[in-house]
């Protein structure tokens, strides 16, 4: 778990630069400050367990397992990125690894969700899906239909919110009626939790207790407050809160309180850990290498992948 | 040949290939215990169990986006809007994750979701619940959409969407329910994508689609007591368009109308008329003429109503301009 979220640091942190040197487009949402909350609970899923996130993906697809290489190159564009360069930052997806996306429109993902669990336990697997989502996403029709519907159904479905205390700008108190999320499962009769997410053992545990209430049950919702280190995305000015605020929450850094808890439980030497981060960084380098040398997608890339039969431009055009 | 209404041709189709295939579900209001408000899944319930027909709550979004959802997990949804007005409460799911899903993430996975959407205008509802914005949905490429005007059609173009790998917005009419025409014992599958020529003539080439093709026909018989032989290509799928039928046939006539139910801004007319002009213009004796629905919402009162759907009488006039 280390190594991972030690990877989705850095590969975020490669990332802003690369953006910064125009070689990555469009937006990118980071996800430092919050590693803790996709390590921990990935960690204890299955792999028949289904993963759907909103646009805040890299670290959720590195959880599943997806290569750095095919992450990095679809950031750069490239045809060996995960979605062939047509999807970029917020369309990660790795289906072979049950990663399901990487999804750009608030709340949309829900209803996914829970399609994709209707689809399992109409087929009497015993999968849960895991969808992750920001407390932005709780205050849309979406969410609620969504709730409801696999309450109704009892689907097996995981709902964790990533409470990051800001849906962009604006607070969750300045946005929801009620601020913690939990209260808002009540409403369908849902079980749920809220727990701290900067400690990644601790929401380990909450994941664990939670996908054994999914199973064989029904749906679950897990707040999980954490907190975004950076912007909401690149270029954020940060109005909305006091940089004294990002300090105090940047002292609980989760990569340090792991770290902490690994030399100081002596499961772990800070060299062992200093040897997982260099690996960390050698693999970073042979991902941006990769992504760097990976063609582009050609240009009859354009039309394939839209339809099972490829389509075609229009005839005369002028 | 045995003849079927549209309601019954539809069922018999959903029937079909729920017999044929265990990925077929079906979910959306009122489908389950009442039976479709439209009838269309009546004794579905009771033959196929409620784990295959899904009574939703009022909640298009969820309704899409949860059939969208099945369909990326291999099974093959058939939702039901009620309405094509309601599925403007899911247009986000249809537009942004039904077209789009397969594509965004590089064809790593299909949906093959259908989505049955009743339109059109005519029963005094009112204008939210009477309107025609079949071109809305033909705008976006990821989406094939799919509107049928006989029952034969009905029954062979939803088991193709059925079995499509591709997303399909099936459009039924609301006033066509009970027409009746011939469909064939056995299977009946019609491609998507392909017009067809409901009736030969020589003199106008009239393109339509959905409840118009009966309207367009209707106006061809008293145009043809005049001798004005009308040819009439119904496009049956607005997307992929297939417009070589209509080509093909104003190369023949010279004449071009194209008749649709829905508003003519930006609308099937105006597409079909585009393509007429960039790929037949020299062809053309006169330019494309359009009849559509006057321009405004639709009202209650039934005579307002009717003056503003496209009638047999506006066709006639319409041919006659071009002649």
């Amino acid at each position: 778990m280390y190594h991972e979220m030690v990877l989705v640091r850095r590969l975020e942190e490669r990332a802003a630069a690369l953006y910064q040197e125009g070689k990555i487009g469009g937006f990118l949402h980071l996800y430092i400050g919050q590693e803790a909350v996709g390590t921990g609970i990935l960690s204890v899923r299955r792999p028949e367990d289904r993963v759907i996130t909103a646009y805040r993906d890299h670290g959720t697809a590195i959880s599943c397992g997806v290569p750095a290489r095919a992450v990095m190159a679809e950031l750069l564009g490239k045809v060996t990125g995960t979605s062939k360069g047509k999807g970029g930052s917020m369309h990660l997806a790795d289906v072979k690894r049950n990663f399901w996306g990487g999804h750009a429109i608030v709340g949309a993902h829900l209803p996914l969700a829970a399609g994709m669990a209707l689809a399992d336990k109409y087929r009497g697997l015993d999968a849960v899906t895991i969808c992750f989502f920001g407390d932005g996403a709780t205050n849309i029709g979406y969410f609620h239909e969504a709730l409801n519907l696999s309450m109704l159904w009892r689907l097996p479905v995981l709902w964790v919110c990533e409470n990051n205390l800001y849906g962009m700008g604006t607070a969750v108190e300045r946005a929801s009626a009620v601020s913690e999320i939990r209260q808002k499962a009540e409403g369908y009769n849902m079980p749920n939790d809220r727990v701290e997410g900067m400690d990644v053992l601790s929401v380990r545990q909450a994941g664990e207790r939670a996908l054994a209430a999914v199973r064989g049950h029904g749906p679950f919702l897990l707040e999980v407050v954490t907190y975004r280190f950076r912007g909401h995305s690149m270029g954020d000015p940060e109005r909305y809160r006091t940089s004294d605020e990002v300090r105090k929450w940047q002292e609980n850094d989760p990569i340090g309180i792991y770290r902490r808890r690994l030399t100081e439980g002596r499961r772990a030497t800070a060299a062992e850990l200093d040897a997982v981060e260099q690996r960390v960084e050698e693999e970073l380098e042979d991902a941006v290498r990769f992504a760097e040398s990976s063609p582009a997608p050609a240009p009859e890339e354009l039309y394939r992948d839209i339809y099972v039969e490829p389509a075609a431009p229009l005839p005369g055009r002028s | 040949m045995p003849t079927l209404t549209m309601r019954e041709a539809i069922s018999q189709a959903l029937w079909e290939e729920m017999e044929r295939d265990e990925r077929v579900i079906i979910l959306g209001e009122e489908v389950g215990v009442w039976g479709g408000t439209y009838a269309v899944t009546k004794g579905f319930y009771d033959h196929f169990g409620p784990e295959r027909v899904l009574d939703t709550p009022i909640a298009e979004g969820v309704i899409v986006g949860a059939a969208n959802g099945a369909a990326m997990a291999g099974l093959r949804p058939v939702a039901e809007l009620m309405t094509i007005n309601f599925a403007f409460l899911a247009m986000d799911q249809i537009i942004n994750h039904t077209a789009k899903l397969r594509s965004m993430f590089g064809g790593q996975f299909t949906v093959p979701v259908v989505i049955r959407a009743v339109g059109g205008g005519g029963r005094q509802l009112g204008a939210t619940h009477s309107q025609t914005p079949d071109a809305v949905f033909a705008h976006f490429p990821g989406l094939k959409v799919v509107a049928p005007a006989t029952p034969h059609d009905a029954k062979g173009l939803l088991k193709s969407a059925i079995r499509s790998d591709d997303p399909v917005l099936f459009i039924e009419h609301a006033t066509l329910y009970q027409a009746r025409g011939e469909v064939p014992e056995g299977e009946v599958l019609e491609p998507i994508g392909v017009a067809k020529v409901q009736r030969p003539g020589r003199d106008v080439t009239l393109v339509t689609y959905s409840k118009m093709l009966q309207v367009s026909l209707q106006a061809a018989e008293q145009l043809a007591r005049d001798g004005i032989e009308v040819e009439i290509v119904d496009l049956r799928s607005l997307r992929p368009l297939d417009i070589g039928p209509a080509l093909d046939s104003v190369r023949r006539t010279n004449r071009a109308v194209v008749v649709e139910e829905g508003w003519r801004s930006y609308g099937v007319g105006a597409e079909v008329a585009a393509r007429i002009h960039e790929q037949a213009f020299d062809f053309l004796d006169a330019p494309v003429a359009r009849v559509a629905q006057e321009e405004v919402p639709l009202p209650y009162n039934r005579e307002l109503e009717q003056e503003a759907l496209p009638q047999t009488a506006d066709v006639i006039a319409a041919v006659r301009g071009v002649l």
